[in-house]
């Protein structure tokens, strides 16, 4: 298998407990789920796709959602073999997102077993009065256990989390930082609290019933957690990504790297391959139902399957790629005009033929894409 | 053909909303003018945007035919004028084309400046002047209070003045007795050499250029051979005719009678109002007095929100300007707002107007620069320039001196919002000539530069006087004045589009509004910029906007690519519509909001 071109494989589970008022993914509340069938609908899609990446190198399935600890152990087991039997060779990074409440930590095992190998833990936030805001279902010493049986279960452990939260100072952001820090984890997903067209907090925010913190303190924020976490070794290889070296996420490095994926189950994403040579964005249809009935009548729910021009493709690249701490190769970007003033200006550097931003940049960087792709 | 004792010819006077076009519908009405299907509101305004305001912007005529009680049959021409200050010289014209006026006015309002600058045109013109009370069937009415004022105000005798309702039409009998008894028939000779006056003229899908005329002696014939007195451009004339209101072709015009004609014109500069029309072969030998070729008074750029409009609005300003003698427009290139025109207007409603009508008519999104007046500039060469765009004012050290155009400015206000106005009228570098109070309103009469007008003077006296206040004008002449070009820099580079002339004194208060405006509408950009506004190299204001703090997306993973991509494409389609500045962009929706004046 030596030399094939690495891909990954994205599974998405639709279904969550409870809608979070922050959140615009593509999830659903659901009275009942029939998992067997969902179960055989998820392997008809591989199987139907498949082909379209005959021969790469399965380096990554992550299982997102929705609420994908939700899933029965045996169904992601029954993916995972599927996978690993199309695609058979070193062993994948298998990613689940689950959340950190004490019936799914009772899963966990389960999901070990199956084959998973690394968790992603939706703590959020270590204060119960945020978890109440953000409409978590869980308490901080909950999640706190929850990462213990991650611990013990799993070798690679990440905990998302919601900062810049109404409110929250400079300070109180440092001491839960710090408590999150005591836990040792390999890898953290720290976002900024971002007010998503779509969702409750969109329509309570432009009401004005609570406020983000200012532009000024949420670049302090940032640029607290950033010294806080390479203090304690974790870098931030992407944006809003910190791991100890060796640790970061595989699969999500897939997206910002560029390479192909393969998106299963309603709303999924992919970029595959094209026969010609040329690149597909593919999403699959959005609602449960009308993918399930798409899957079991044509074989795969794909909605959409797009050709991406060249100059899509590099914008891609550039706006995917700027994220991580590695940049992009200089020669990716489609027309380098803008470059040189964004280089005078300490927003991006050239080092070794490749760009990358300086923190600077960084802080700044939907402006810095805009005007280097504008 | 009738007789010129049985000939009037009159036009009515009123402040905007006191009831003039609904008069001339009634009197149409009675006098059989239209039938029932025929009928609406606002017959003799026809434009849509002079229909939806309630205003007239062109002349426009009707004749009527009235059987009097005596028994007798007159012919009414109603000449319908345009109310508005830009138009005082096309109303002056109006008015010389008749005898005798109707004055209305409002029964519960009362006199507004309005109607005082009119009645003095009229009274100018000879007229003999017909009071009437309009709206006397409203519970506001006041007829006495209101009579005293037209005593006061105007000096005019308004003890017998007519009770009517124009919206019900009590009284409006009364009103066509009077005009036929109280105003003078026309006087005029056959035999004479033809002399008739130019009182409007615009553009008629099928006629051609139309124009409007009053003959005072001879006879206007079809087949004729005309000529300009004043343009010297000569038209066989194809269509002889009168309004009634609808066109109705004749065979001739005789003394005394109103009517149009049509003459294959090419060019509607040809047509100026005020013009004396004479036969080709047998000229008169005067013209008759008072024609003044139109001068635009306000001047402003105008440009296409879309730069691939510009072909669009090249074509819908041609086809404009063929209806409007007064208009002038030439091409003009600027570097933040791309190719548009410099156009000259009679004044700021006229600018209005045509803008509305560009937007409207033709479907064009503009963007209309801060209106300037025409500034003399005397250069050290001892030449005279004429300034019409800020852009093109020379540099200060080859000027000796410089002058501006001044008005004689007439306000009616409530006691109560007084000082408000006068403090206004003495901020904009007035000068008081009087101020009388009459039944709890006074009326201030001020000399004020009209420049401190055009930026925002209406928009500033209709807020400080909760609109009670009305206000006229009429130009006086130029005036030496300290005037310095205001410039403003983005990062350094000047902004052609927003430098204006201003006063010494203004200037400091002007440059720093503005910056602070644009530091508003600019938004943030990756590097801070320095707005300022400058006289020549000299910094008076400045205002910086800070860099970007933030701005970067906290997720992005697979599903967001082709999300961000679409926001993307999005922001350069936006860009689009950017102007770059130096290394700053800055949307064009930041100079039309900073081009809006009057909001402080």
């Amino acid at each position: 298998m030596n030399g094939a071109q690495p891909f990954g494989l994205y599974v998405h589970w639709p279904f969550c407990r409870s809608k979070c008022p922050y959140c615009d993914f593509n999830s659903h509340v659901a009275d009942a789920i029939d998992h067997a069938r969902w179960c055989q609908a998820y392997l008809r899609e591989i199987a139907t796709l498949a082909p379209r990446l005959a021969g790469r190198e399965l380096s990554s399935i992550f299982f997102g959602g929705g609420t994908p600890s939700l899933m029965r152990p045996e169904t992601t087991a029954a993916i995972i073999d599927a996978a690993r039997a199309l695609w058979p060779g070193v062993e994948p990074e298998i990613t689940l997102e689950a959340n950190p409440t004490s019936i799914e930590a009772e899963k966990f095992a389960g999901f070990r077993a199956a084959g998973v190998n690394r968790v992603s833990v939706g703590v959020q936030a270590l204060d119960d009065n945020a978890l109440k805001f953000l409409g978590r279902e869980h308490s901080a010493k909950e999640a706190l256990a929850a990462l213990e049986v991650a611990r013990r279960n799993f070798a690679r452990v990440n905990a998302d989390m919601i900062y810049a939260r109404p409110e929250q100072t400079v300070a109180a952001w440092r001491s839960e930082l710090a408590r999150l820090l005591e836990l040792g984890l390999g890898h953290l997903s720290l976002y900024q609290l971002t007010i998503e067209r779509g969702t409750p907090f969109f329509g309570l925010h432009n009401k004005g019933t609570f406020e983000l913190p200012d532009e000024d303190t949420a670049a302090e924020l940032y640029e607290m957690t950033g010294e806080v976490l390479t203090y304690a070794g974790l870098f931030a290889y992407e944006v809003s990504n910190y791991a100890r070296p060796g640790e970061e996420c595989r699969h999500n490095l897939i997206y910002w790297r560029g390479q192909d994926y393969l998106g299963i189950g309603p709303g999924a994403h992919g970029r595959l391959p094209r026969e010609d040579g040329g690149r597909s964005a593919t999403a699959n249809l959005r609602r449960p139902d009308d993918w399930l009935a798409q899957v079991e009548l044509a074989g795969y729910g794909i909605g959409e399957d797009n050709v991406l021009s060249p100059a899509e493709i590099g914008e891609e690249r550039v706006m995917m790629g700027l994220r991580l701490a590695e940049g992009i190769a200089e020669d990716i970007i489609p027309d380098k005009a803008r470059l040189p003033r964004l280089i005078a200006g300490g927003f991006l550097e050239c080092i070794e033929g490749r760009i990358r931003t300086t923190a600077e940049g960084r802080l700044r960087l939907n402006a810095v894409i805009a005007d280097l792709l504008g | 053909m009738t007789d010129l004792a049985h000939i009037r010819n009159f036009s009515i006077i009123a402040h905007i909303d006191h009831g003039k076009s609904t008069l001339a519908d009634r009197l149409i009405e009675l006098c059989g003018g239209l039938t029932a299907r025929e009928r609406r509101d606002q017959v003799l305004d026809s434009m849509e945007i002079e229909r939806e305001r309630g205003i007239t912007i062109k002349a426009n005529t009707t004749r009527l035919t009235y059987t009097a009680r005596n028994g007798e049959m007159y012919e009414l021409n109603l000449i319908d004028t345009p109310g508005h200050v830009d138009f005082t010289y096309e109303v002056s014209r109006s008015l010389a084309a008749c005898e005798g006026s109707i004055l209305v006015v409002d029964a519960s309002q009362g006199v507004e400046a309005q109607t005082l600058a009119n009645v003095y045109l009229a009274i100018d013109a000879n007229h003999e002047i017909v009071p009437v009370l309009n709206k006397i069937d409203l519970p506001a009415a006041e007829p006495d209070r209101v009579k005293q004022e037209i005593n006061d105000v105007i000096g005019l005798d308004a003890s017998d003045a007519l009770p009517i309702s124009a919206k019900t039409g009590m009284g409006v009998d009364e009103v066509l007795e009077a005009i036929v008894h109280k105003l003078p028939p026309p006087k005029g000779d056959e035999a004479a050499a033809l002399k008739a006056l130019l009182v409007d003229s615009w553009y008629d899908a099928y006629l051609g250029v139309v124009i409007l005329v009053r003959i005072r002696d001879g006879v206007l014939r079809k087949g004729m051979k005309i000529r300009m007195m004043g343009t010297g451009a000569a038209y066989e004339v194809d269509e002889v005719g009168v309004f009634t209101p609808k066109p109705l072709k004749v065979n001739e015009l005789t003394p005394g009678s109103v009517g149009f004609i049509a003459a294959s014109i090419k060019t509607i500069a040809d047509c100026q109002v005020g013009d004396t029309i004479t036969d080709d072969r047998r000229p008169a030998a005067a013209a008759l007095p008072g024609f003044k070729p139109s001068q635009p008074v306000v001047f402003c750029g105008l440009f296409p929100v879309n730069s691939d409009d510009f072909e669009k609005l090249r074509d819908s300003i041609a086809k404009l300007a063929l209806n409007d003698a007064s208009f002038e427009y030439q091409m003009e290139t600027s570097a933040a707002l791309g190719f548009g025109f410099r156009c000259g207007f009679l004044g700021l409603l006229h600018l209005e107007i045509i803008q509305e009508r560009l937007e409207r008519e033709f479907d064009l999104d503009l963007i209309t620069t801060a209106p300037s007046v025409v500034y003399k500039v005397h250069l050290t060469d001892g030449s005279t320039i004429e300034l019409h765009n800020p852009a093109d004012m020379p540099d200060p050290v080859r000027i000796a001196g410089m002058e501006e155009p001044w008005i004689r400015a007439t306000v009616m206000v409530p006691d109560s919002y007084l000082g408000a106005v006068l403090a206004l009228c003495q901020e904009r570098r007035g000068e008081q000539l009087d101020l009388t109070y009459v039944s709890g309103r006074a009326m201030a009469v001020y000399r004020l530069p009209l420049n401190e007008v055009v930026y925002d003077f209406y928009d500033r006296l209709k807020s400080v006087s909760r609109g009670y206040a009305s206000f006229d004008y009429q130009i006086e002449g130029y005036h030496e004045s300290d005037l310095v070009k205001l410039s403003i820099l983005v990062n350094g580079d000047p902004v052609d589009a927003l430098s204006m002339v201003v006063h010494r004194t203004q200037a400091e208060a002007r440059g720093r509004h503005l910056c602070m405006r644009l530091k508003d509408l600019i938004p943030r950009q990756l590097f801070k910029v320095a707005i300022q506004a400058a006289i020549g190299g000299k910094v008076i204001a400045r205002e910086t906007l800070s860099a970007l703090r933030k701005d970067v997306t906290a997720k992005c993973y697979g599903g967001d690519a082709t999300r961000k991509r679409k926001l993307l494409e999005k922001q350069k389609e936006g860009k689009k519509r950017m102007r770059a500045i130096g290394n700053v962009e800055i949307p064009q929706s930041a100079f039309i909001a900073a081009l809006k004046t009057g909001d402080n």
